[in-house]
Formats: structure tokens, sequence, C-alpha cells
């Protein structure tokens, strides 16, 4: 089908009433951008996911990063996005204002750069991502043993996809998923399969541009609204039914899975990567990092589990705006209620 | 050499890094009589000032470096007041360490770019702080105003079409893969725009608003514009200029072109009427050969973009650093 022809089933889709989830924050991101989001029927419901690391990540994961960094002796080095996310006292911006060592990256092997220039001061990394960023981990960890880099620990909240969307169908009433086109390219298609065979729901794994998330959107429609269940890859350019093994083998090597708490799902057994084995010493203590607390009104664990939209949140574009964010969705270029808020095209 | 704190204690030092580096590059007849103040004659017409301090890293990046942009950031600032630049100030805050070679190739970029655009710098300053090897450059500058030339964002009319002058997103693009480390072919847009407003007046085109489109980009400059004339802006996406490179790097990073910034890029508000002028006029100039016509404005308030694929989309301005994705 053609792209005119796409957009008109989107907008002509008189079928039941649907609810769908795209579980990537990039995915909710190019929605909004390309226009998509204005293009679907009323009764097609598009919920965002839990697919951004850090919305997901726990309160009490923030509090160990800004207790570390005003820690003599140790620097705090992460993503850019994560610097705002409010902890249960600090962000890590608000750590730096009172003292803390806290620098930020745009890619995990800078972050080695940074360290070799100061070799008496520990240099922890905020290790957040989904199984895309765990293989870049597991090579960064990899080659800290090898190069016998002594004065680096990662601080890791590493999750896997598939057990948070199993939890999602438990509580949600969700028809369908958009599927993270990212995360298949590492995991592939297939690992999908058992989510749609268990919850007779299909699942679609969609790319990025504008075009491809259309063509997602449009399969994801057609099956969803006939009740079909099964996985569609609408991004075979670069996902393969298994993945890449490479990637994944590098991951096996360096993680094991374990317990991992995520905002709003709370605790899911297995969906966390921790270092394992030898790589162990380098955990700056990534363990039981669970607790969750969220701020006073704040529904960030609501929107994220698609049981609220953003502007169901009573503080949505009140007390919790993009200058001062109160839960972590307002934070990251991928949360939703940051992409929600700026969609209504405030000016200035 | 290696810049040291004795280079900004105001005695021999200093004086020997003026004469070497700053005088050698910039002179001029003003500059040369090393004054405590530049005497400048009196201007017909209006008199505009601008200024803007200039921070960033790193110094040296592909298209150009902080020299460049010091003189191109406030040459571009008045030329979109319509104003002819004239003379530019530099003040130089320079961290110990820094070497004196890089010093001088900025400051020699600084003299090209004023040379191309047609600005004298006639008068400096510079203080050394406690640092890493780092530079920071202030240029004020000042521009004259020809009688009748008014251009202001308040005089955005409904009909009247949108040019940009060229593709979206280079500089920002160039910085950013640069502190990623990333190689990207890319080259950043910084230059001089004087050439290109000038040739619009002379053209005869009536200039309703221009600005250039820096840090928060077009999407950020249209909704200032919105705002400050009471209208709407409509942008089609499809008519927007972005080059292959910034287009994949986008792809790859999960950026908009429409939030990057540019360092050489006009926005440019036209009646109707002119419009084929206007755009023909911009392409014939250097910097302007890709520009295009890419929306209207309309009565109402806000901006809309018409995507490519046939929605909607509300633009608000750039919040944040605008930084990629985690993955
Ligand atoms: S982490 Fe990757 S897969 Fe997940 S939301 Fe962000 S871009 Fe998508
Ligand atoms: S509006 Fe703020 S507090 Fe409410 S859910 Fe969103 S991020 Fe959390």
């Amino acid at each position: 089908m053609k792209n005119e022809q796409m957009a008109a089933y989107l907008t002509h889709y008189r079928g039941r009433p649907l609810r769908l989830m795209e579980v990537c924050g990039t995915h909710t991101s190019v929605l909004y951008r390309s226009g998509l989001r204005g293009m679907l029927p009323a009764q097609v419901a598009m919920l965002s996911g839990p697919g951004c690391p850090v919305c997901v990540t726990p309160t009490a994961y923030i509090d160990r990063l800004t207790e570390l960094s005003l820690t003599p002796g140790v620097c705090v080095l992460s993503f850019g996005d994560m610097l705002a996310v409010p902890g249960s006292k600090l962000s890590l911006a608000g750590a730096r204002a009172r003292g803390g060592r806290v620098g930020f990256f745009y890619a995990p092997e800078q972050a080695l750069k940074i360290a070799a220039k100061e070799p008496k001061t520990c240099f922890v990394l905020a290790a957040v991502g989904f199984e895309t960023t765990a293989p870049v981990w597991a090579v960064l960890a990899e080659t800290i043993l090898q190069q016998g880099i002594q004065n680096v620990r990662l601080l890791t909240a590493l999750k896997t996809m598939p057990l948070a969307m199993d939890a999602l169908c438990e509580t949600g009433d969700i028809d369908g998923f958009l599927c993270p086109g990212h995360v298949a390219v590492v995991s592939g298609s297939e690992s999908f399969r058992p989510l749609a065979d268990k919850w007779k729901k299909p699942m679609v794994v969609g790319g990025f541009t504008p075009e491809l998330l259309l063509r997602a959107l449009c399969r994801l429609l057609r099956e969803a609204g006939e009740r079909h269940s099964g996985v569609w890859n609408e991004y075979p350019a670069y996902v393969r039914r298994d993945g890449n093994s490479k990637a994944k083998a590098v991951v096996a090597r360096v993680f094991e899975t374990g317990p991992a708490c995520w905002r709003g799902l709370g605790v899911l057994a297995g969906s966390g990567l921790y270092l394992r084995g030898k790589y162990a010493a380098l955990d700056a203590g990534s363990g039981a990092l669970y607790d969750d607390r969220a701020p006073e009104g704040c529904c960030c664990g609501k929107v994220l589990t698609g049981a609220l939209t953003p502007q169901q949140c009573p503080l949505f574009g009140k007390a919790c705006l993009p200058e001062h964010p109160v839960g972590a969705c307002m934070v990251s270029s991928e949360g939703s209620c940051r992409i929600t808020y700026l969609e209504r095209g405030d000016s200035l | 050499m290696k810049i040291e704190l004795r280079h900004g204690a105001g005695g021999a030092d200093t004086a020997g890094l003026i004469d070497s580096i700053f005088a050698r590059h910039f002179h001029n007849a003003v500059l040369d009589k090393m004054e405590d103040g530049a005497v400048l004659p009196r201007p017909a017409g209006e008199l505009v000032l601008t200024t803007d301090s200039f921070v960033v890293q790193p110094l040296e990046f592909s298209g150009g470096n902080i020299g460049r942009l010091a003189v191109c950031g406030t040459v571009n600032d008045l030329s979109c007041m319509g104003a002819v630049p004239k003379y530019l100030t530099a003040g130089f805050i320079l961290e110990e360490g820094l070497e004196t070679d890089t010093l001088e190739r900025m400051v020699a970029s600084m003299a090209a770019t004023a040379k191309e655009a047609g600005v004298s710098i006639v008068a400096g300053d510079t203080k050394v702080i406690e640092g890493n090897g780092g530079m920071y450059i202030n240029t004020a500058g000042a521009g004259i105003r020809p009688q009748g030339r008014c251009v202001s964002a308040a005089n955005l009319c409904p009909g009247d079409q949108l040019i940009l002058s060229g593709t979206l997103g280079e500089h920002h693009a160039v910085i950013l893969s640069s502190r990623m480390g990333l190689q990207t072919s890319l080259k950043s847009d910084c230059a001089p725009l004087n050439a290109m407003t000038e040739a619009l007046f002379s053209a005869g085109v009536s200039v309703h608003t221009m600005r250039d489109i820096t840090r928060g980009g077009l999407a950020t400059v249209a909704c200032e514009l919105a705002k400050a004339s009471g209208c709407a802006l409509a942008i089609e996406e499809s008519a927007l200029p972005v080059s292959e490179g910034v287009h994949a790097l986008c792809g790859i990073l999960g950026l908009d072109p429409l939030t990057m910034g540019n360092e050489g890029k006009l926005l440019i508000a036209v009646p109707q009427a002119d419009t084929a002028h206007a755009l023909a006029t911009v392409k014939a100039v250097p910097y302007g050969e890709n520009a295009a016509v890419i929306g209207t404005v309309c009565a109402g308030s806000g901006v809309t973009l018409q995507t490519a694929i046939g929605g909607r989309r509300v633009l608000s301005p750039l919040r944040g650093e605008g930084l990629p994705r985690i993955c």
C-alpha cells in the first residue's frame, strides 16, 4: 500500500474500539512528530507504555546515584536525560548544585575517556537501558576488565521488555502492542511470540520513520480489529526473527537476570540484568533498589501502565512542567507527559 | 606556547599577546590607534547595537570554529534587524593552558570572517582565568539601519510567505556528533548572512521580518514570531530542506531537525506578491542556494506543521537541551 492509502485506512478505521499500546518512547515521540496521533480515529486509543528507560527507573536508583555523587572521591556519570529525574530528596542536578560530582556523556564509551583523565576518582556510570543498550554496557564491562581499568564502576538499571509487557497484559485491557523496534533488532521479532501466544494479542514490531510507523499502525489496527493474535514484523529491514546473535551473546556473558523494579509495575522477577561472575566486581550496588515512592500526587506509575493519560494526572501542566518536573515522565524526551505537554503547543 | 595567567595581567605579557596575535590579525585604521576606545564617524540612519557571547565546545569543528561563530552570530543579529553591520568589538576570556597556536587560529578566522562580512573589529579586551585551556568570546556589534527599513516580528501579516534560506540543523548536528565522537561528513553552516539580507533590500523586497535560526531551531523561532506578531504560522514539512546527513543523524539519535540549531540560516517573511522575487534573490547569493518557501502566515495563533505523511502537528519551542535518546 502507498502512504496515502495507509493514511486513509488509518483515518477511516471504523472497526471495534481499540486500546493499543506503544511500548517504546521513541514511538511515542514519532507518533507526535509525524502527526500520526492526530490522524487516528476516535475509537482508537494509543497508550504510552513503560518504554523509556528514564521513566521506569525507580526512585531508589536515583537516590543511590545522588548518594554516590555526594560521596568524596566519587563522580557519577550519566546520560543527560537522567539529571533532572527527581529522587526522593534530590535529583542528580540537585545533588550537583549541592556539591555532588555529576557529569554526563552522550555515549557510554565516552565515560572511559573521562575516567582515564582522573585515575584517583572513582567514576560510577549510570547504566540504564533496555535490550538495546545492554550490549553496549556489556562490551564496556568487558573492556574495563580487559584493560584493567580500576576507577570505573557501573550502577545498573537494565531491564528487559517482554516481562513488563506480560505484566501489562495481566492488569490492563490492552488489545495489541506496537513493539519496540530497537529492542527487536537485538532480541528478534520472535521474542514477542510467547506473549502473543499466551495473551492472544497481536504484537507488531514497528520502525521509527513516520512511514514505517504508519505501516505498523495499519497492521496493528487490522489485526487487533479482527482479534487476531500473532507477531508481525513491519521493520524487516533491521529486525530479524532471532535478532542479533552477537549482541545477545555478549549480554549473556556479562549479565544474568534478576528481579528489577519498574516504576508503576513494581518488582518483576527476572526482568532485570545484573553483572555476573567476574564482572560483578564492577557493580556499585545495583541490587534491591526497589523503593519506588513517588512524589505526592505524581501518577507516573499509572501513566506508564496506560491506566491514566498524562492529562488525567492532577499535576500535569500545573505543578508538573518540563521546567520543573515532578515525575520522571515529564523529564525524558521520550516521556509521555513531556511529549503530551509539548504536543499541546503552548508557546514560550 | 600556552596561555598563562600573566598574559591577562595587563602588563608587558598582555601587550605582547596583543601585538603578536590580535593587532596583527585584526588590524585596521581604527584599531591600529590602540586607544582606550574606538572613535567612529557618526552614521546617517539608525544605530543598531547587539552583543552575544560564544562558549561552544569543541572550539574547532567541521565547517567552523568559535572565532568564525563569534563574528557570524553578531553580524547575523544585526543583519536580521535590517542593519548594515559595521563594527565589532571582541572580548576574549582565555583559560590558562590554552595553546597560543589555537588562539591564533581562532583570531585569524575571526579576521577572515570579518573581512568576508565587511566589518571591522575596532576594540577588544583579553582576560585570562584559571582553567583547562578553554576560551570564550564576546562580540558586540554596531550596524547602521538606513532610513525606511522596518523589520520586526510585529510586521507579520496573514498572507505573508515564509522563506527558509537553506537546510536545517547542520551546526547542531556537527557539534553533537563531534561531542559524541561520531564521524560524519557534515559541515557546520556557520556563515555571515549580511550579503543575503542586503541583497533582499537592494532587490526591493518588502521584508516584513527576518530571524536567524540559532539555538532552539526553526520551531522555536517560528513560535517566537507567532507570539510576537499575534499571527499563526503554518509550515509544510515536505517543503523543509534537510540534508541527507542531518536526516540520517536524526534517525540514529532520535533528534528533530525542527529544534536543531543553525548558525547560517534565516527565516524570512515577505508579502505574497514579493515571494518569487525574494526566493530567487536568496537563491542567487552565497549560502542561499537551498532556500525554499516553507509556509504561510495566517490569522490565528501558534505554529502548525503539516506533516509529510498527512498529519498535523502543533510545534512548541525547544525545552531543555534536546539531548539524543538513550538507545
Ligand atoms: S530505550 Fe530504545 S527501545 Fe526503549 S524507548 Fe528508548 S528508544 Fe525505544
Ligand atoms: S504529569 Fe508529572 S507527576 Fe503527573 S504523571 Fe506526568 S510526570 Fe508524573
